[in-house]
C-alpha cells in the first residue's frame, strides 16, 4: 500500500479525499442514519478494493541518475546469492565490459527466514552473506576484475535499489540458479526488477553443479 | 599493526545500514503520524463507546441541554481547509524557485491556523458546558482539545519554517523542512475533518 503521507503533495491530495469521503457520509446521514451507514460501508469497501487492485506489485520504474564513474568505465551491479562465482557470470561481465574498464559492485543479499527477519535477528544471515561475498570477490579479483562488494537487504529487489542509490550502475546483472532450483526465479525477482529499474538488465543462469563437473 | 590495534582502529558506531525507499526523515514523520493516528483512535474509541452506551439510555445525542456549535466549527473547518491550500501553495512555490510564494504561503497558513485556534478557544468559552458536566462534554473537550494541541504544535513548526523562509533557507533542491512541515499540517487538517464530522455533525 502506498503511504498517503509520503510527500506533501500526497498528503494534500489525501486531505481532499478525506473531505470527499466524509461529505458523502454526511449527505447520506442527513437523508437517513441507515443511508449514511450504507454510504460509509460502500465507500470503505470500494476504497479497500481499489487499494488492493492497485497494489499489484507494480510501481513506477526507479529513475536512474547517470553513472558516477569516468566515461571509459562500465559500472555493473551484480546481485547474486551463491552463484556469483560461476563461469557464465564472469564471461558475461567480460563481454559486457567490451573495451571499457569494468567496475563491478557485488551485492549479496542477507537472506533470512521471515521469523528471524521480523524479530530483527539478522546476525547469522549477514555473516553468511559476508562469507559468500568474500568468496565471490576473491574469485572476481582473481579473474582480474575490479570488484567491490556489500551485503544487501534480504529482499533482492530492495538490495538492488539500495545499491543503485550509492553505486549508480550502467547495467544490472542478476545471477540465479537454473529454473527449478532458484527461489528468486520462483518469486519473479527478475521480472520485478525489469519493471522497477530503468536500466539494462541481464539475467544470468549459473549452474554450479554443472560447473563443478 | 597488531590484530588488537586493528580491531580498535575504528571508533564510533558501525556504518548506518538502512533499507527503505523512503528517506529517514519522511519515514520518521510517517511513523510519528501513525502513532498520532493511534492516539486519536483511542479518543475516538472512547467517544463512540460513550455515544453508543448513552444513546441507548436516553435516546438523545448529545445529551439534552448541550449544544454543539456546528456552524462556527464549520467556518473553522473552512479556515483549516483553506490553510491546506496555502500550505500546498508554499510547497509548490519553493519547488519552482518562487521564494515570495513560499513566504506568502507560509505566512497565510500560519495566520489561518492561528485564526482557527483562537476561534476554537473563544468557542470553548461560549459553549455553556464544561469538561466535568457529562461524559459527552469530557470526550468533546478531549477530542477537540487534543486536536487543538496539534494545531498549536503545527503553528510552532510553521513559525520555524516561516522564519527560515524569510532568512533565505530552502531552495528548489533543498526544501525538506517545508515538505515535512507540510505533511504534518495536512495531517492535522485530515484529523480535524474526522473530528468535525463525527463530533459536530453526525
Amino acid at each position: 500500500m502506498r503511504n498517503p503521507f509520503r510527500s506533501e503533495e500526497d498528503a494534500f491530495r489525501f486531505v481532499w479525499l478525506t473531505i470527499g469521503y466524509f461529505a458523502l457520509i454526511v449527505i447520506g446521514s442527513l437523508i437517513d442514519v441507515w443511508v449514511g451507514l450504507g454510504v460509509f460501508v460502500v465507500e470503505t469497501v470500494a476504497i479497500a478494493w481499489w487499494m488492493l487492485m492497485r497494489n499489484d506489485g507494480r510501481e513506477a520504474p526507479t529513475r536512474q541518475t547517470p553513472a558516477a564513474g569516468p566515461p571509459d568505465e562500465h559500472r555493473i551491479l551484480v546481485v547474486a546469492n551463491e552463484t556469483v562465482g560461476g563461469a557464465e557470470l564472469l564471461g558475461v561481465i567480460r563481454e559486457r565490459a567490451g573495451d571499457k574498464t569494468v567496475h563491478v559492485l557485488v551485492v549479496s543479499p542477507a537472506l533470512n527466514s521471515p521469523l528471524k527477519h521480523w524479530v530483527s535477528d539478522e546476525d547469522d544471515a549477514r555473516s553468511a552473506a559476508q562469507a559468500r561475498l568474500d568468496a565471490s570477490l576473491g574469485g572476481m579479483r582473481g579473474a582480474g576484475l575490479n570488484a567491490e562488494g556489500e551485503i544487501g537487504d534480504g529482499d533482492p529487489i530492495q538490495a538492488i535499489e539500495d545499491a543503485m542509490r550509492t553505486f549508480r550502475p550502467d547495467e544490472l546483472i542478476i545471477s540465479t540458479h537454473p529454473a527449478g532450483r532458484s527461489n528468486w526465479l520462483e518469486s519473479g525477482v527478475v521480472e520485478k526488477a525489469r519493471e522497477r529499474f530503468d536500466l539494462p538488465l541481464t539475467h544470468v543462469v549459473v549452474d554450479l553443479d554443472a560447473d563443478r563437473h | 599493526m597488531s590484530a588488537m590495534d586493528a580491531a580498535h582502529e575504528h571508533h564510533g558506531p558501525p556504518p548506518i545500514h538502512y533499507s527503505s525507499r523512503v528517506s529517514p526523515s519522511v519515514l520518521g514523520m510517517f511513523l510519528f503520524i501513525a502513532s498520532e493516528i493511534m492516539l486519536f483512535g483511542s479518543f475516538f474509541t472512547v467517544y463512540f463507546f460513550d455515544r453508543v452506551v448513552n444513546h441507548g439510555v436516553n435516546g438523545h445525542w448529545p445529551p439534552p441541554g448541550l449544544h454543539r456549535p456546528a456552524f462556527v466549527a464549520g467556518i473553522n473547518t473552512l479556515i483549516l481547509v483553506t490553510s491546506s491550500f496555502t500550505m500546498h501553495w508554499a510547497d509548490s512555490s519553493i519547488k519552482r524557485g518562487n521564494r515570495a510564494g513560499l513566504q506568502a504561503g507560509l505566512v497565510l497558513t500560519w495566520l489561518l491556523g492561528l485564526t482557527f485556534l483562537l476561534t476554537q478557544i473563544i468557542e470553548y468559552h461560549r459553549l455553556g458546558f464544561n469538561t466535568s458536566d457529562t461524559s459527552f462534554a469530557s470526550t468533546f473537550f478531549g477530542l477537540t482539545g487534543l486536536h487543538g494541541a496539534h494545531v498549536f504544535v503545527g503553528l510552532t513548526i510553521l513559525s520555524v519554517m516561516t522564519v527560515r523562509a524569510f532568512r533565505g533557507h530552502f531552495s528548489p533542491e533543498h526544501h525538506h523542512g517545508v515538505e515535512i512541515g507540510g505533511i504534518y499540517w495536512h495531517f492535522v487538517d485530515v484529523m480535524w475533518i474526522v473530528v468535525y464530522v463525527t463530533v459536530y455533525l453526525l
